[in-house]
């Protein structure tokens, strides 16, 4: 399946996990429901009038993994997301979310796939005519939840997110950081099992950064949901395929770094460029990796 | 591309969205609350502009014609000539282009700075069709709006004429009155009606199309607000002429 010329090069120089990763689509079939890609690709291709975008892209993201994707911005990162939320069809190839194909649902039938997805847009895409509040509610408001309800669900969400005191503010109030913060608690209302982060740490401050990449840890590592994280920061990469949440004995979530022997199973990272995947693999193999482009992404020179 | 394309293709855009709008009005959910306010702010928010204009150009109709009218001793018949052109074309048009610039400009601003944050994105991500949401609740608004707008610009120009007779001409405003009514027939008054729910349809597809399409940041947003009024009015004034030929038509309007 993922054939291309360049695949074929990385696996000559002995770095096969794209081949090994491989026969899960095979194996998806009659596998328990564990094992069924929460997201999966196939053979996706994308063009824009007569610019490629997208050119034979094939991958998954299994139950309770986190997938960083990198790549220069351009490469087409934001536009594999739109694609999972069916935002945008693609010209070729197939597209599952949990088992179920999308690639052809009609706009009413993706309203319910759409339920089991929360998206955290680039810059927060906070609705600007509404408070915080009702930006974080809007879900179960368009789903006639009752209000008491709604209230409990939001002060929740927001105390995820640690901004339970700008429930009223307007999001024009807020820094952008903190609009970051409330789309992702918008994103996560209503617990999806599926979390799309789009450069959710794009211009912000390190410690600001380091706090969304927290939530990310303790969303795979203690709620079980699988992410795709697309990030071109490499203090991202290192904090999320190195670092795991845990609850310490007063009940607490910690996070602890992976050490010598241990290593992070749920995370994997791909890498785009020129419409086709690069790179796939554990963060070790990606650091071990010789290819002079993947070299100057990761190490910058 | 060839311009007569890209325009069929723009024809295109706008008819479905249209369409899409009008298939959306039957089925659930409904956004009343988005409506009303919209209602609000397109009808009570429009409302002084279009009464000024109203008022004013009832008042330079009869300015302009009052003595030539003398000139014919017919200066008794002048409120009929008032009556008639603002009832006809100049209220409905005249507050068509100042709705167009107020409410089609604010609609394309609104529509197309969501999309280019995202909004519009985050808004089906979360569930929500937009059509549903933002552009049925905006054309519904301005379809139920324009007309009510039209008549009250309408009752002010009369106002306004009949103002500049008495004071200025000193015509005696029984006279001015009875002139207006001997004016203005069923059919005038009905096709005043029509016309604006054509001009509000108009207005609130062009400029929602227009809002939704932008592309390019904030300049983009620039541009789509520019192009709803621009290409809003140019539509009302070439639709204009058509719908007055198919109402002389069917209602038998413009024979005396
Ligand atoms: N609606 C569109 N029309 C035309 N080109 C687009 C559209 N959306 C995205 N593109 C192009 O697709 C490419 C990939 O965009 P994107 O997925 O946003 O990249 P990124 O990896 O930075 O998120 C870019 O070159 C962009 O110009
Ligand atoms: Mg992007």
């Amino acid at each position: 399946m993922l054939s291309s010329n360049e695949n074929d090069t990385y696996a000559e120089r002995g770095i096969d996990e794209v081949e090994a990763s491989a026969p899960e689509f095979d194996d998806a079939v009659d596998a328990p429901d564990r094992m069924r890609p929460a997201i999966e690709f196939r053979d996706v291709h994308l063009a824009f009038d007569d610019k490629v975008i997208l050119d034979g892209v094939s991958f998954s993201v299994k139950k309770g993994q986190t997938k960083i994707v990198l790549g220069r911005s351009g490469s087409g990162k934001s536009t594999i997301i739109r694609m999972i939320l069916g935002l945008l069809k693609p010209d070729a190839g197939q597209i599952f979310i949990d088992g179920e194909e999308i690639t052809h649902h009609s706009e009413p039938d993706m309203m319910s796939v759409r339920q089991k997805i929360g998206m955290v847009f680039q810059e927060g895409a906070l609705f600007d005519s509404l408070s915080v509040y009702d930006n974080v509610a809007y879900r179960l408001l368009e789903q006639g939840v009752p209000e008491d309800e709604i209230d409990v669900e939001v002060r929740r969400m927001l105390r995820f997110v640690d901004l339970e005191d700008a429930i009223e503010k307007m999001p024009n109030e807020l820094s952008g950081g903190m609009r970051r913060r409330v789309g992702i608690a918008r994103a996560l209302v209503g617990d999806p099992q599926i979390v799309l982060f789009d450069e959710p740490t794009a211009g912000l401050d390190p410690p600001t950064a380091r706090t969304i990449c927290e939530l990310a840890i303790k969303l795979r590592d203690l709620q079980d949901v699988s992410s795709i994280f697309v990030t071109h920061e490499m203090n991202n990469l290192r904090y999320l395929s190195s670092e795991y949440a845990t609850v310490n004995d007063e009940g607490q979530v910690v996070y602890e770094k992976e050490g010598e022997k241990l290593c992070l199973i749920n995370t994997e990272i791909m890498m785009i460029r020129d419409g086709q995947i690069i790179f796939s693999g554990k963060d070790e193999e990606l650091q071990r990796n010789d290819d002079p482009y993947i070299r100057r992404f990761i190490h910058g020179t | 591309m060839h311009s007569l394309l890209r325009f069929l293709s723009e024809l295109q855009d706008v008819s479905l969205l249209l369409w899409q709008a009008f298939l959306s009005l039957w089925s659930k959910p409904r956004y009343y609350a988005d409506t009303i306010r919209q209602m609000d702010y397109v009808g009570v928010g429009s409302l002084p502009i279009v009464l000024l204009t109203g008022f004013f150009t009832g008042a330079v109709l009869l300015l302009q014609t009052f003595e030539t009218f003398q000139y014919y001793s017919m200066q008794n018949e002048s409120g009929r000539l008032v009556a008639t052109s603002l009832i006809r074309e100049l209220g409905p048009v005249l507050s068509a282009l100042m709705v167009s610039g107020r409410i089609g400009s604010a609609i394309a601003a609104e529509l197309g700075s969501m999309v280019v944050s995202q909004q519009i994105d985050a808004m089906r991500a979360l569930g929500t069709d937009p059509i549903r949401k933002l552009v049925l609740p905006r054309i519904v608004a301005l379809v139920v709006m324009m007309p009510l707008l039209t008549v009250a610009a309408d009752i002010f120009g009369l106002i306004g004429g009949g103002a500049v007779a008495s004071l200025m001409y000193n015509q005696e405003t029984s006279v001015y009155t009875y002139s207006v009514r001997t004016g203005i027939s069923t059919s005038d008054l009905l096709g005043g009606i029509i016309k604006p729910i054509f001009f509000g349809l108009i207005i609130g597809s062009v400029a929602c199309h227009k809002g939704l399409s932008t592309s390019g940041g904030t300049v983009g947003v620039g541009r789509s607000v520019t192009n709803a009024v621009v290409i809003s009015s140019i539509w009302v004034i070439i639709f204009d002429f058509f719908l007055s030929k198919l109402l002389q038509y069917l209602l038998d309007i413009g024979r005396l």
